[in-house]
């Protein structure tokens, strides 16, 4: 088994910069940025799925859009199977079109991510045409038939002439899937895939990802603020915060023993299929803070419950608790 | 594809289904369907050749004779028939307009995709120079450029100048047009998808941004049909049209210069403007009726009384 990781990220930064208003920019005021991602680093292991979770804003699916190179870094590294992603590195590298050609990505939702004048054949069809692969006739239908049926639209040949608009939203993202798997790539960036459809439908969908995983042993980065989707199937879960990783580890470890207060809070709250369980929940105090002028210190001492003084002034970074189990938490490292 | 083509009708089917409920588009399809035939069929339509001089008994021409007198529409001050030069006139009269139209149509729709899409240099490049068109007066410029170009006596045919100089001066506003929807179809989620898949920009223009496009595109070529044909009838009338293949737009200019007005000629000036009027209304109201239809923001059929004149008057100004 290879044991390059198939993806590491380090000391990743994705800033937008804010538009600035004349007067401030008469002013000599600095400019500001949206910090969105500030600072991440992980890997991923052959074969592995990482959950990244989160709230609304707090950098997920930046990650996924700098990853597949829809978003330029602002600084860092992307190593994919040990090469640098940067067709102008000195160091083994990899340039957009081949990564592209061996990473995909799913997006959040279904009815955008189809073109609406195209069939579901020219859909799937279409990442071989666009790297020039499969270019006999006969075998690149076949080629799309087999990764419809793949994706459980059969009989698949009853799709080949169909517009998304036929399809509801759970086929389109089987076609979205079917797409994404025709070039065989060896890792899958999933940004939110089930968070626009039916609950009745995400399960056929996580199942059908799992499968995938399974019978063809690919990577995954699957992105999703719903913790109960993550418990599914993730391997290791990274929670973020506005823009920060505050705890990553195996999955079973951080749902049943989550250090960092905010991955506590958000499990505290996840539903439980279960009236009689009554658990303590955690409700977060306030807004999530302007990702433009983060608080001092740690991000998150605001809305914490448990912060101190030492919180306002100290930006924890991740430390190691356990073998693989990281949390960027100042309390939690002195205990 | 076999199976393609099928889906082709249907789209094509239903689209007559809808376009045969709205009466205005009707009229205007009906309008330039006529004119396309004339022009079509122009032989057949008169017995005499546009350039034969009737004479009358006494081996005259017969000058500014009414339509009593001779033919459909009488003869003019040299004693051509009026109705085989109004047929004939609208073979140049079409020609040039549709020509010089497909030509703007073209060069707007490709610079307005690729200012939309490259965005930063290259639009503001391609915006600017639209800014300047559109500031100098159109008519002016033409006359003057058509005038240039006749006097390098380049052994072009003039009809061929006058197409060109119609055709590379009149794309801003479809430029503009093309650009604004670019700029909202690049954003779409199926776009990113596509440079995901690590598709090129000429991949993602050609099979993503074009299709959306067309609709407006068709909508748009056949509103600026209309402004080529008037503009022809306008130069042509300021006498840069071909003498030799009299436009209708010529016509005018002969029974102005020849004063068919103060002769009471009236079959000599009402007919070639009747005509222009009937084509580019044609256009105009089959172009507002395709926009509507082919162009979903402007979609109307839910909408019904007032909210539907709100959905008519965002098409009038647009136009």
């Amino acid at each position: 088994m290879n044991q390059t990781p198939m993806l590491e990220v380090r000391g990743l930064y994705k800033y937008f910069p804010v538009h600035q208003a004349l007067a401030d920019s008469l002013m000599r005021r600095p400019h500001s940025n949206v910090k969105a991602v500030d600072d991440v680093s992980f890997s991923l292991a052959r074969g592995e799925v990482l959950a990244v979770v989160g709230e609304s804003g707090c950098g997920k699916t930046t990650i996924a859009r700098t990853l597949i190179g829809l978003e330029a870094l602002t600084k860092g590294e992307i190593v994919f199977d040990g090469k640098l992603v940067n067709a102008h590195s000195q160091q083994p590298h990899i340039g957009l079109k081949q990564l592209r050609k061996r990473a995909q990505m799913i997006f959040q939702d279904p009815y955008e991510s189809l073109n609406p004048r195209a069939t579901i054949f020219e859909i799937v069809a279409e990442p071989l045409v666009v790297h020039g692969m499969i270019k006999d006739r006969k075998e690149r239908v076949a080629a799309v038939k087999s990764a419809l049926d793949d994706a459980g639209l059969r009989p698949a040949e009853d799709y080949f002439m169909r517009y998304p608009h036929e399809l509801s939203g759970g086929q389109r993202q089987r076609v979205v899937i079917a797409s994404a798997m025709v070039l065989q790539p060896e890792l899958l960036i999933a940004d939110e895939p089930v968070s626009m459809l039916d609950v009745s439908i995400r399960a056929e969908i996580l199942n059908l990802l799992r499968d995938l995983r399974q019978k063809r042993g690919i990577s995954i980065v699957f992105i999703t603020h719903d913790l109960s989707t993550v418990a599914y199937f993730a391997d290791r879960i990274a929670v973020m915060y506005l823009g920060r990783m505050v705890e990553i580890g195996p999955a079973r470890e951080v749902l049943q023993n989550p250090q960092h207060p905010y991955t506590k809070a958000l499990i505290s709250v996840a539903p439980v299929p279960n009236p009689r369980l009554r658990r303590e929940r955690v409700i977060l105090q306030g807004e999530t803070p302007n990702p433009i002028n983060l608080p001092s210190g740690c991000r998150f001492h605001p809305r914490c419950p448990v912060a101190v003084d030492m919180c306002k002034e100290n930006d924890p970074q991740l430390i190691e608790l356990k073998q693989g189990h990281q949390a960027a938490c100042l309390l939690v490292t002195k205990s | 594809m076999s199976e393609n083509g099928n889906l082709f009708l249907r789209n094509l089917a239903g689209f007559w289904k809808t376009f045969r409920q709205n009466k205005l588009g009707l009229a205007g399809g009906f309008l330039v369907l006529v004119a396309v035939l004339v022009a079509v069929f122009a032989p057949a339509l008169t017995d005499y050749d546009p350039s034969d001089i009737i004479r009358d008994a006494n081996n005259r021409a017969l000058t500014f004779a009414p339509p009593e007198v001779h033919g459909i529409l009488g003869t003019d001050d040299a004693g051509h028939d009026v109705w085989s030069q109004l047929v004939f006139g609208s073979r140049i009269s079409l020609v040039v307009g549709f020509m010089a139209g497909f030509i703007a149509m073209f060069v707007g729709s490709a610079l307005g995709i690729a200012a939309g899409y490259f965005g930063g240099a290259i639009d503001s490049l391609i915006m600017r120079i639209t800014d300047v068109l559109l500031v100098i007066p159109d008519l002016p410029l033409m006359l003057v450029l058509v005038a240039t170009i006749r006097q390098m006596e380049l052994k072009i045919s003039p009809l061929a100048v006058l197409i060109v100089v119609i055709g590379l001066l009149y794309w801003t506003s479809t430029a503009r047009l093309i650009r604004s929807q670019t700029l909202t179809i690049k954003e779409r989620q199926f776009v990113a998808r596509a440079r995901a898949i690590g598709a090129g920009h000429w991949h993602i223009i050609r099979k993503h941004i074009l299709p959306q496009l067309m609709p407006l595109i068709v909508a748009n070529t056949v509103l600026i049909l209309s402004t080529a044909i008037l503009i022809e009838s306008g130069l042509a009338f300021l006498g840069l049209g071909d003498p030799t293949k009299p436009s209708w737009g010529t016509m005018l200019n002969f029974a102005f210069d020849r004063s068919a007005i103060s002769n009471g000629a009236w079959w000599f000036y009402l007919p070639p403007g009747i005509a222009i009027l009937w084509v580019s209304l044609g256009c105009i109201l089959l172009g507002n009726v395709l926009e509507e239809m082919l162009n979903p923001r402007l979609a109307a059929h839910h909408l019904e009384g007032e909210a539907g004149m709100i959905a008519i008057a965002d098409v009038e100004s647009k136009g």
